[in-house]
């Protein structure tokens, strides 16, 4: 099952080239560029893994290409996403993030319906891959 | 530009002129002739270059093989002689000739490329070279990068990176090394991989008096300054006194004295408060000004 979170994920994955182009809107706009990872794609996760520095002093995307190339051979078969922060006062907030990578096999979640008193139920999804241990979930 | 090799066969004419003003390298060689005074080896160089580049990009226009130049380039020369400076021009150039995508100049020095612990020099240095992307990498005195006299010096790590670099990512960044001339002649010749990967060398020749004197003129005007008659001679003189003495460094010397000769001149003129003060005096940089400097001292005795 495909994760949806973030910007254009109901759309293909995007290319390089169009990653690249929308890194460098961020980059002209002095959004801070961050690269983050992880393998507990669960939509409350707010906690992934920053790869590296947050990038917020480059002038152009190749940069940021570069690390991202850097972070996929490491972690090819995790969710990796790259986030946007602006932090011109106001706003202080992160403008655009979107995934740039997914595992091969996508686990999917599974729904657990609790029955408890009165007829009543409670949902939990749960990602099938968060029940292995850390590092094994993918590949 | 498909189609530009279409609509251009071998003998069809290419508007040259139309090329040349539309990448507006006119104006930054101008501004480059004009801003910076003698150094013609170094102008006619940059010319060069620039000339190579414009026909480089009309053969990519009309997918002519070549592949991308290699553009990385070492500056040599004596402290003050406007290694910098031009190095900036070229960023520019650069950039109007699409060879780099952004044109901003990233100025190092060993310092922020070199840690100091193990495993602290590649990411240090990657970090720079992440910065410098789509511009120019200008590294200041690249000489202290490598170290013969401590085998375990971590400048050979912040080479090693900056090789590859140079190498795999050609369309991404320039790399500009700069230093005085002996001392780049040692480190090429003990690092014979960055003197292959280097297109162009430059050297930047001593400033002549004449010219030292245009220049002092240059910088005055810019602060809204200007010689006396006689401080203008004055300063001439000076000139060629503090070019016999040791630590002289061009322009950056002229500079400095030009800034002491505020000092004297700010000095003289607050010493008499109740003197009438006029707009002429103020901008005046008189002969006693530049006469107390200690170059006439050493002079006397």
């Amino acid at each position: 099952m495909r994760v949806t979170q973030g910007c254009y994920s109901f759309l293909p994955d995007l290319t390089d080239e169009q990653i690249k182009t929308q890194l460098q809107y961020c980059l002209d706009r002095s959004w801070g560029v961050n690269i983050e990872v992880t393998d507990d794609p669960h939509p409350r996760n707010t906690y992934w893994e920053m790869w590296g520095q947050p990038m917020f002093d480059l002038k152009d995307a190749a940069g940021v290409i570069a690390e991202l190339t850097a972070c996929r051979k490491s972690f090819g078969d995790r969710y990796i996403r790259i986030s946007a922060f602006d932090s011109s006062h106001g706003w202080e907030s992160v403008k655009l993030s979107f995934i740039v990578n997914r595992p091969a096999e996508e686990g999917g979640f599974f729904l657990e319906r609790q029955e408890i008193e009165g007829r009543m139920i409670r949902y939990t999804t749960r990602p099938y891959s968060s029940q292995l241990p850390e590092g094994q979930r993918y590949g | 530009m498909g189609e530009a090799a279409a609509v251009l066969p071998e003998t069809g004419v290419i508007d040259l002129r139309q090329e040349f003003e539309s990448a507006g390298i006119g104006e930054v060689l101008e501004k480059l002739d004009h801003e910076l005074v003698g150094l013609a080896p170094v102008k006619a160089r940059i010319k060069e270059i620039a000339s190579l580049l414009l026909i480089e990009r009309i053969r990519a226009k009309l997918q002519l093989a070549g592949g991308a130049p290699t553009l990385h380039m070492s500056f040599t020369g004596n402290p003050g002689t406007g290694k910098t400076t031009v190095a900036l021009r070229m960023a520019d150039i650069l950039h109007r000739l699409g060879f780099v995508r952004r044109g901003h100049l990233v100025a190092v020095t060993r310092d922020d490329l070199v840690g100091q612990y193990i495993g602290h020099t590649a990411p240090k240095t990657k970090e720079v070279v992440k910065r410098a992307m789509g511009g120019v990498l200008f590294i200041d005195e690249a000489y202290y990068l490598y170290r013969p006299e401590n085998e375990r010096d971590y400048g050979q790590e912040a080479i090693e990176i900056l090789l590859q670099i140079m190498e795999n990512q050609r369309d991404d960044l320039v790399v500009i090394l700069a230093g005085y001339g002996d001392r780049m002649d040692t480190f090429f010749s003990s690092n014979p991989g960055f003197r292959s990967r280097i297109a162009h060398h430059v050297d930047f020749p001593d400033y002549g008096e004449a010219e030292l004197l245009q220049i002092a003129e240059i910088m005055l005007e810019n602060q809204s300054y200007k010689f006396s008659a006689a401080a203008r001679d004055a300063f001439a003189r000076y000139i060629a006194l503090r070019k016999t003495q040791p630590h002289f460094s061009n322009a950056r010397s002229i500079r400095n004295a030009l800034d002491r000769a505020r000092l004297r001149q700010a000095n003289r003129l607050v010493a008499d408060l109740d003197r009438p003060l006029t707009a002429r005096d103020i901008i005046t940089i008189e002969a006693p000004d530049i006469l107390a400097s200690r170059v006439f001292a050493k002079d006397d005795s």
